[in-house]
């Protein structure tokens, strides 16, 4: 017994396997770890040539993959796998909107975007948001989807999701979906555009949750109407599911529930860099510990690391304060995008930081972004980088 | 009748002609679909919209919707536009 004891007690201090799962523009790879999360092994291309929005491990299994795939001539599906990418099997009914009654127009998904595997107790259970905004659910582990809750249909929100233009420019998205671990009734979802919306009864109902969110200058952009903000990911702290931290076009927020107001923390960011970005991490046991991928949002908005020199930024403060985190990256002439859901973390201690650019690189830190070093390099466009841990 | 596949559909087909019957194009779709399961929405939308980047011929003639009328002796061409980057 006490062999037994020594023997767990020194499992727990090395890092858990990872798997860092690269959803590109040209097809999906996977990268094994080592323990020391030093060398990777590359597996891939899966789908080469498809559009990979989105690949995710399903937590509560640990082997089946969910992948939110198109190619740029045909309609979208999700692929499934249950022996982590060996073989795949495409989804029997993928995300699709209702038929119209006849002599209305309808909508047609264009691509599934987001998958969030449901709380540990709705197993089978996942939610996808997709492009032109819509939310759907599997019940079976991925294999149909059906629309979910009022959102897609609901003239409201068709309003405030506004049209094909009122979005980012490869299509105006529905993602961020955050299930409560505490309640599965209890749903946040974000829109490019249309703002954040909370719902406390399974989706039955929503109420806006736009407070306190600024909106872009200069134009007389009424704060007060969802259709204006542009939330880019949000993010529900694993150790306190009442904090959520925001990147958004307009700004790096928190918010605190039961508080309705967003506060933004980003105006303590460094002036010259600002606090535009796409993606926003939280740590796995610490909700005062976020990091943020800062993007130039100058004139007009050229979407790459300020002054060419990229960095990560991390607050363990909940936001009054930022430290830059470049050592390892490069010193300059690195022109970097990082989209909002190609940057992740795993919940080893120290935690890793994962990020993957639109130049195809994939970079990691091991220390919780004192070093960075490259994992890989020649990819296809990274859309998203997600990580998972294996037994 | 007969139907030609293109590359992009073959991991469906595995091959790049087959058969089908239907007295339309929906109809015929219908059938592809039956074989083939999960065809039809690559190819069509969930509004029956043929897809932004598909085209579907008859005898060498671009059909613009499902209810095109079919016989047995037609052709059907499926095609992926050559689009892309």
């Amino acid at each position: 017994m006490a062999r037994k004891a020594r023997k767990s007690a020194g499992r727990k201090q090395t890092s858990r396997r990872v798997l860092v799962l690269v959803a590109t523009r040209k097809g999906a790879w996977l990268y094994h770890g080592d323990g020391a999360r030093k060398s990777w092994r590359a597996d891939g291309p899966h789908f080469l040539g498809h559009t990979i929005s989105h690949l995710v491990l399903d937590p509560r299994d640990g082997r089946t993959l969910l992948a939110a795939a198109k190619t740029g001539h045909l309609g979208p599906t999700v692929f499934r796998s249950t022996d982590l990418g060996r073989t795949w099997k495409e989804a029997a009914q993928p995300p699709a909107f209702a038929k119209a009654p006849e002599g209305q127009t309808g909508r047609a998904v264009d691509h599934t975007f987001w998958l969030t595997p449901g709380r540990a107790a709705d197993r089978d259970v996942w939610y996808a948001g997709t492009s032109p905004q819509g939310l759907f659910r599997s019940r079976d582990g991925g294999v149909t989807w059906e629309p979910f809750s009022i959102i897609n249909d609901d003239p409201q929100f068709r309003e405030w999701m506004g049209t094909v233009q009122d979005g980012t420019p490869d299509g105006p998205k529905l993602h961020s979906i955050i299930v409560d671990p505490r309640d599965g009734r209890h749903f946040y979802i974000a829109m490019s555009g249309g703002g954040v919306h909370e719902s406390v009864d399974g989706g039955r109902t929503w109420k806006t949750l736009i407070q306190g969110l600024d909106v872009v200058e200069g134009f007389g952009f009424d704060a007060s109407k969802p259709t204006f903000h542009d939330p880019h990911c949000i993010r529900m702290c694993p150790s306190n599911p009442d904090r959520l931290y925001q990147q958004n076009h307009c700004g790096i927020y928190r918010l605190d529930r039961p508080s309705d107001t967003w506060t933004r923390i980003g105006r303590t960011m460094p002036k010259q860099v600002g606090d535009i970005g796409f993606p926003l991490v939280v740590h796995p046991r610490d909700a005062d510990t976020a990091w943020v991928f800062p993007m130039d949002g100058t004139q007009v908005w050229p979407r790459t690391s300020p002054d060419g020199k990229p960095a990560v930024y991390a607050t363990r403060n909940g936001g009054k304060s930022w430290q830059r985190l470049g050592a390892g990256l490069p010193a300059n002439q690195a022109w970097w995008t990082v989209k909002r859901q190609a940057m992740t973390a795993d919940a080893n201690d120290a935690v890793g930081l994962y990020f993957g650019t639109t130049s195809g690189e994939l970079w990691m830190s091991r220390d919780e972004g004192r070093r960075w070093s490259c994992i890989a390099r020649h990819l296809p466009e990274i859309y998203a980088v997600e990580t998972a841990e294996l037994a | 009748m007969k139907v030609l596949i293109p590359s992009a559909l073959r991991s469906y087909t595995e091959r790049g002609e087959t058969e089908a019957s239907g007295a339309t194009l929906g109809a015929a779709l219908a059938d592809l679909e039956h074989q083939y399961p999960g065809i039809r929405f690559r190819v069509v939308d969930e509004q029956d919209r043929i897809r932004r980047h598909i085209r579907i011929f008859v005898n060498g003639e671009q059909a613009r919707d499902l209810a095109q009328p079919l016989n047995g002796t037609d052709e059907v061409i499926i095609v992926q536009a050559l689009s892309g980057g």
